[in-house]
Parts: structure tokens; C-alpha cells; sequence
């Protein structure tokens, strides 16, 4: 394959042909934001943070779906992009209900994350506090649509990792959200092979293990009580 | 099917002519009011007086000023008749001998008439779209004959260049320039396209050319396929239109039958079939890489282009897809020539256009234009003006993707230039008046919540940027909203319309941005000073 030479924020690089903006600018050191790409599955250019200007194109391109050519100049980090940035974490956050304290992934969680490295203090936009149910019918996972911020990256990871199809995106616009099979609870799913690997794809907290909610946060104080009694008072069972 | 045999058609059809031909708008507007009723009495009125020998009730398409249906003609009187009813049908026939009747008669002279040029509609109104006969007793088939037997595909492209076509589903883009890469384009295996998704609000030019000449749209699709390379085509309609969908599955039929679809069309090595697809009415399937998705029986989203359908189209295969406007344009440009269809409308915009007028004007209906006509000729002329000696306050083009044109600049020109540089759209042709009792701020209003509800919740600046953008403009309307807010809004709609995947994200901030262009005073009107946002008891006091 031939190689091309292109230049990203005024670093001259080259990389193959058939690359992607994103995969030449992470090869090179150089960090775009990303929440719907997925190392490992096709990309879908959905949640835009990744759009970088190119030199002679009226249009802002998506780095993860956009391939290099020869010659293209790029800009990844321009203030304009930053505050484009900016406006689309506010907007997931107001969208859907974003509370990272009591979140089962606060504190590794990529749109929270993200919020910190773009200096979002706080969000603008009136938060919209939609009325999203939540999904622990199935044995080992649930699903918390208050946190999903539609990256169809559970729903890609299924379809073409697992081969399963369980997962799907069903409505649009606002209420557009994530369903198994035909829209049952997960718990009734036929298709889900109980990989897992929608929860380990999933940017946000939206997808969990069960057990790993602050909810389900028990202290089990009963067995040092135990352990107490059966070491001073010599009784075994409670 | 060779030449002689449509020449034997044409003629046969010809000489059935009846020496008088009434005829009874049988498109979705007048049968919406009761023209299949009126038809049926009509028939039954020149039977009872005998005159069935001489005079023939033809089921027409639409009769273009829809306001006034159902629409019935006479040619022996040159007479139009408006709001027949079944019941005064007999009182109609009897003005055949001699009777009078009380039928309001419509004006043919008025400039809603005069003013029109019928290329894509020419047959609209005059032939029975249910009969593959009458489509080809005017011509119908002779451009796809002439161009299987005299030209070769890269012909068929050049000569469609030289016409300097325009895509009519909204972008402008030149019909010949995407032919040619389709046609450039290797692949054993390509597609052709009609886009008959028409959702806009306010528009039925397609519905209305593919109920009344169905076959204009087959034959341009067919031609397409030639100069492509393409052997099968779909027409992607929307489950709403479905008398559009069963007059086409008529005319497939038929041009099947005569050996005018399917394989060695014309006793040729051309080979094309066309299949129906049905979409479920959403909006965002009209946008081309959506629309692919949905035929392939996916889930209707766009992705990101490039590529674009004619490098990797359909199941990845080379595809090009038009508008219904654009293919029913095709035929007539091969049968007058690409120079006689260049030399009518404006520099950069070539032909005519359909537009459906609607809103706050006396003539509602379909008109086609030359393009460079005045939006001024249009509304005023044409249309009439406002009902109840009300002021014309703004022409919308485009629909939810276009913008408000006030007043003042109504001497405008109507081609793609001329009205981007207003802020707004030539769209698909929707064409909607508003009179000085509309708010503009309503107006945007109303086309955002429609972008609420159509966007498709793959990109996150449509999704839920919209939803934010409709918040803000409630506010205002609410007179919560201070100069803050604004500011937030013309933030949203810059930001929107340059992160979105696609146009109808993009161009989704379009109404507001330009009611706000031409309209600023009433937003400024409703907002409060700065301190009255500051909410007091949960509320944000009012200034009135
Ligand atoms: C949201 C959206 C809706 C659209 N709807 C239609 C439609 O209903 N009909 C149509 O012909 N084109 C529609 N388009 C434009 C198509 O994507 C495409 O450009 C067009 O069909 C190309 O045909 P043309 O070159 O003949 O204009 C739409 C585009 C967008 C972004
Ligand atoms: S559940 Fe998680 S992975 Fe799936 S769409 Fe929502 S945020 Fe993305
Ligand atoms: S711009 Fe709107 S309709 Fe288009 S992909 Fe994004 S969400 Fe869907
Ligand atoms: S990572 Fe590219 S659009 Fe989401």
C-alpha cells in the first residue's frame, strides 16, 4: 500500500493509505476525543467530538470515519472545535441524567472523563430529567437508560463481536433508546448469550455488572459478628 | 415492442378519441373530496342522456388548483368547473344540451394558469395515469426508444450535462455531473434510485406527479439505468401516498406487459426492472444514505459521506438516486433536446419548477414555473394573494431545511442561487405564504418541534441539540427568555448546523436562523431584562 504524507496541526506525518484521520493522529501522539468509536468494531460517526477542520472542505469530518489523503491539512484542537466539544458534552449531560456520585462508574467513565479534560464546569442547558426506566431483569447485567448516551457501541459490539443481535436502537430523536430482541426486558431475551460484552463496551454506566451498584453496595457486618463470637464465645453456629 | 408497435398504440388510442372529453380530477386532493362520486355520476349522467357515442368521462391527475376541487373540464366549452358535487353532475351533462347550471366556473386566463409552463406536469390533468395507452398516445416511451436505438450511454450523460438539469429534492446538485459518476464507476452490479419520500410539510408535488403521470417517472428512471449501466431500479414511496404507490404498481405492470420494463427492453440487450419499497414516513429516509439503509431493510439512518451512493451505494454497489421531479423532467429533455430545456429558466438554474402552494393565500394548489419567475408573480399573480384583504408577510421555501423570505424581498427571483443567499432553499417545493397575522417566532418554533420529532437520534448535535434549541424557543414564547438565552439559541444553531451528520441536522437551525435574520424585533420583543431571569418564586416575572 502506498503511503501517504498529510499534515496534522502543523506536524508533517505519513501513514498507509486506508487509514483514518483518528488512527494517524493516536499513532502519532496526538489525542482527538471519541465516544462512539470503538477499537474493534466498524465506526458509525454518531457522537461528533471526534470533528477535526481539513484544509479546502467547508465541512467539519468526523476523524474516526474519514480517511487520509495525500496532502490534507488538519486541524484537531482549534478553539472552535474545543468549543464545539464543549456544547456536545452539555448536551449529553442535560439530555439524560448524568449523576456521577452515585454512578457504578464514577470515576472511570468516559463521558465523565471527557467532561473534566474539556474544563466543562458545569452545563448550561436546562437539564431535561426524562423518565427512562431501568433494567435488572436479566440474571447478571443491567442497563440504566438514564446514563445511555445512544453510542450504539453495546449495540455493535453484539452484533458483530458476539453475533448475537440481541441489542438494537428502537424509536428516534429523543426517545430513541436500546431494546433487546423485540423491545422484551433483557431478563426474557432468547438471542443473549450472557457474554458481556455490551457492559464491557459501554462508555458510560449505563451498562453494569449486578452487584456493582452503589445500591447493592452491602457491608456485610454480619460476618465479623460471626467471627467475633466464634472466637470469644466458642459458638459456631448463629 | 419496436417503434411501429408504439406508433400502433398511439394511434389506436388516438382514433378512440371521443369528439368531447370531460374530465374529473381523480389525484388524492380532489378524491379527498369526493371526485370518485363525482365521476361515477358524471358517467352515469352521459349514459342517461345518451351521449356516451360522443363524449368520453375521463379520470385525470391533478387539475393543479387543488382549493378549489373537485375540479371537472369540458373541452367542447373550454370550461373548468370548480366544487362539483356528486349531485350537480347531471346539471353539468345537461350543459352539453343546451342547459344552463349554477357550477362555479373557474378562469383558464388567470395568471394561476397563464403563468404556469408544463414540462414535468404536462400531462397532469390531461391523461387517464391509469392507461399505459394514454401516456403513450402523447409521446409516451419515445424518448427511451430514441435513446436505446441512437445513443450510447456516455451520450445519454453528455446530452443530460448540456441540459444543465438541477437535482429537484432539495441540494440543486447537477443531475448530469452524478449520472457521469455513477456511469464512471466500476461494478458489475448498480442501482437506480427514485427518492418519492417527500416529507416536508406543506408538499405534495411528487405525490401529485406520480398519481397523475407515473409513466413520465418510469421512463426517466429507465433512461437513467441506460446511461448508468444500472439494471434495477426501486422507488422508494412513503406508506402515506398510497394511491401514488397503486398507480405505480399499475404502470410497472403495464410497461411490463409491453415489454417497456424487464428484460431486452425494445428488443435491445437493455435490461431493467423497477420494484417498489414502502417506507414508513419518517422524514429523515428521504435523506439518500437513510433512504439506502431502509431498502436494504436496516434501520432508516444516515451515515456519514463520503463515500457517496454513486461510488458505494446499495449493498456497497454504485447507485444513483433522483428525485421523482428530476426523472419526470428526463423524457421531455430527450425528446425536445438538451439545448431547447436549457434555454428556459436563469443562468444557473435550467427549467421549471413544481411548487405546492399552501398557507395564507387565495389559490392553493400545484404550479410549475419557469424557473427565474418572481416569488412576487407566484404569490401575488398566481396565488392571489392573502385571503381577507390581509398583507403578505413572508414566503417559506425549503420546509424545515429552508427560511422565511419577507415581504420586501418578494421580488426575488426563484432559483437555487437567489434564494440561498436569502438564508433559505429552493427545496423539494414547498411553498407556504404567511400573512401578517403570523409570529415568526411560532413559525420557528413549529418547524423545530418538527425537527424534534423526526431526528433520528443517531448524532448527538440533532438529537439533543434540537431538543435544547425548541426549549429556548418556547421560553421566549413564554416571555421566560432573556438575552442570555438568545444568545445561547444562535450558539446551538451555529453549533448544530456545522457538527450534525447530516441535512437535516444541518440544516434543521435554518427557520430559526432566518426568521431571526429577517424577524429580530419579535424575539427582542418577548425577552426579559436580564434581572427578571433571575427567577423569583420558581418564576420568572413577566414584563406585561
Ligand atoms: C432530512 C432530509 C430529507 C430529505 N428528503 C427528501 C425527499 O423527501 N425527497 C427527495 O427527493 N430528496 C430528499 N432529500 C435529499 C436526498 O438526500 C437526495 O439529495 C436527493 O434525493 C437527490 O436527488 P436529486 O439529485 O434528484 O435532487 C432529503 C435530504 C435530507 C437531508
Ligand atoms: S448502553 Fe452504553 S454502549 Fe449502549 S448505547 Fe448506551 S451508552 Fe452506548
Ligand atoms: S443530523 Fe439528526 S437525523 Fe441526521 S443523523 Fe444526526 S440525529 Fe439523525
Ligand atoms: S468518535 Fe467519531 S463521531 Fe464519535
Amino acid at each position: 500500500m502506498a503511503a501517504k504524507t498529510l499534515t496534522i496541526d502543523g506536524t508533517q506525518v505519513s501513514a498507509e493509505e486506508g487509514a483514518t484521520v483518528l488512527q494517524v493522529a493516536r499513532d502519532h501522539g496526538i489525542e482527538i476525543p471519541t465516544l462512539c468509536h470503538l477499537e474493534g468494531v466498524y465506526d458509525v460517526g454518531a457522537c461528533r467530538l471526534c470533528l477535526v477542520e481539513v484544509a479546502g472542505i467547508a465541512k467539519l469530518l468526523p476523524a474516526c470515519t474519514t480517511k487520509i489523503s495525500e496532502g490534507m491539512e488538519l486541524k484537531t484542537n482549534s478553539e472552535r472545535l474545543q468549543k464545539y466539544r464543549r456544547m456536545t458534552l452539555e448536551l449529553l449531560f442535560a439530555e439524560r441524567s448524568h449523576v456521577c456520585a452515585v454512578c457504578v462508574s464514577n470515576g472511570h467513565c468516559e463521558l465523565q472523563t471527557l467532561a473534566y479534560s474539556h474544563g466543562m464546569e458545569h452545563v448550561r442547558y436546562d437539564y431535561c430529567f426524562p423518565k427512562w426506566k431501568v433494567d435488572v431483569t436479566h440474571r447478571l447485567f443491567g442497563m440504566d437508560h438514564n446514563r445511555c448516551i445512544l453510542c450504539a457501541r453495546c449495540v455493535r459490539v453484539c452484533w458483530h463481536i458476539e453475533g448475537a443481535g440481541t441489542k438494537n436502537v428502537s424509536g428516534r430523536g429523543a426517545s430513541a433508546n436500546i431494546i433487546n430482541d423485540l423491545n422484551q426486558p433483557w431478563g426474557q431475551s432468547d438471542s443473549c448469550t450472557e457474554c458481556g460484552k455490551c457492559v464491557m463496551s459501554c462508555p458510560t454506566g449505563a451498562l453494569f455488572h449486578k452487584g456493582s451498584t452503589v445500591a447493592e453496595m452491602v457491608h456485610d457486618r454480619d460476618k465479623l459478628e460471626f467471627i467475633v463470637n466464634a472466637r470469644e464465645k466458642k459458638q459456631w453456629i448463629v | 415492442m419496436v417503434n411501429e408497435d408504439l406508433n400502433v398504440i398511439a394511434e389506436k388510442e388516438q382514433a378512440a378519441r371521443k369528439k368531447i372529453v370531460i374530465r374529473c380530477c381523480m389525484a388524492a386532493g380532489c378524491m379527498s373530496s369526493k371526485s370518485e362520486a363525482v365521476k361515477k355520476n358524471l358517467e352515469q349522467a352521459v349514459n342517461e342522456a345518451e351521449l356516451s357515442d360522443g363524449v368520453e368521462v375521463r379520470g385525470v391527475g391533478c387539475m393543479k388548483l387543488c382549493c378549489e376541487g373537485p375540479l371537472v373540464s369540458v373541452d367542447s366549452q373550454n370550461a373548468l368547473y370548480e366544487k362539483v358535487t356528486p349531485e350537480n353532475a347531471l346539471e353539468l351533462v345537461q350543459t352539453l344540451k343546451g342547459g344552463n347550471t349554477g357550477i362555479k366556473r373557474g378562469d383558464w386566463n388567470h395568471p394561476f394558469f397563464k403563468k404556469q409552463m408544463s414540462i414535468v406536469l404536462a400531462n397532469s390533468g390531461e391523461i387517464d395515469p391509469e392507461r399505459i395507452e394514454a401516456y403513450i398516445a402523447v409521446e409516451g416511451y419515445q424518448a427511451l426508444l430514441t435513446v436505446l436505438r441512437e445513443m450510447t450511454p456516455k451520450q445519454v450523460v453528455e446530452e443530460m450535462v448540456k441540459s444543465g438539469l438541477r437535482g429537484r429534492g432539495g441540494a440543486g446538485f447537477p443531475t448530469g455531473i452524478k449520472w457521469g459518476t455513477v456511469a464512471k464507476t466500476e461494478s458489475a452490479q448498480k442501482y437506480v434510485i427514485c427518492n418519492a419520500d417527500e416529507g416536508d410539510p406543506g408538499a405534495f408535488m411528487d405525490r401529485s406527479v406520480l398519481e397523475s403521470d407515473p409513466h413520465s417517472v418510469l421512463e426517466g428512471m429507465a433512461i437513467a439505468a441506460y446511461a448508468v449501466g444500472a439494471n434495477q431500479g426501486f422507488i422508494y414511496v412513503r406508506a402515506e401516498y398510497p394511491l401514488a404507490i397503486k398507480r405505480l404498481q399499475t404502470a410497472i405492470k403495464q410497461a411490463k406487459q409491453l415489454g417497456l420494463l424487464g428484460s431486452s427492453i425494445f428488443e435491445s440487450p437493455f435490461n431493467f426492472n423497477i420494484d417498489i419499497r414502502i417506507g414508513a414516513g419518517a422524514f429523515v429516509c428521504g435523506e439518500e444514505t437513510a433512504l439506502m439503509a431502509s431498502v436494504e431493510g436496516k434501520r432508516g439512518t444516515p451515515r456519514p459521506r463520503p463515500p457517496f451512493p454513486a461510488e458505494s451505494g446499495l449493498w456497497g454497489c454504485p447507485t444513483l438516486i433522483n428525485n421523482v421531479e428530476t426523472f419526470a423532467n428526463v423524457p421531455p429533455i430527450y425528446r425536445k433536446g438538451a439545448e431547447w430545456f436549457a434555454s428556459i429558466g436563469t443562468e444557473k438554474s435550467k427549467g421549471t419548477k413544481v411548487f405546492a402552494l399552501a398557507g395564507k393565500i387565495n389559490n392553493t394548489g400545484l404550479i410549475e414555473v419557469p424557473m427565474g419567475t418572481t416569488l412576487r408573480q407566484i404569490v401575488e399573480e398566481m396565488g392571489g394573494g392573502a385571503p381577507d384583504g390581509r398583507e403578505i408577510k413572508a414566503v417559506q421555501t425549503g420546509g424545515p431545511s429552508g427560511g422565511c423570505i419577507p415581504a420586501q424581498h418578494l421580488d426575488t427571483p426563484v432559483d437555487y442561487d437567489s434564494l440561498m443567499k436569502l438564508g433559505s432553499i429552493m427545496g423539494s417545493g414547498g411553498m407556504i405564504v404567511m400573512d401578517d397575522s403570523t409570529r415568526m417566532v411560532d413559525v420557528a418554533r413549529y418547524f423545530m418541534e418538527f425537527c424534534v420529532d423526526e431526528s433520528c437520534g443517531k448524532c448527538v448535535p440533532c438529537r439533543a441539540g434540537t431538543q435544547q434549541m425548541l426549549h429556548l424557543l418556547e421560553k421566549i414564547l413564554n416571555r421566560k427568555a432573556t438575552g442570555h438565552d438568545l444568545a445561547k439559541l444562535e450558539e446551538l444553531c451555529d453549533m448544530v448546523r456545522h457538527t450534525s451528520l447530516c441535512g437535516l441536522g444541518q440544516t434543521a437551525p435554518n427557520p430559526t436562523l432566518s426568521t431571526l435574520r429577517f424577524f429580530r424585533k419579535e424575539y427582542e420583543e418577548l425577552l426579559q431584562p436580564e434581572e427578571f431571569g433571575r427567577y423569583e418564586n420558581g418564576e420568572a416575572r413577566a414584563l406585561k
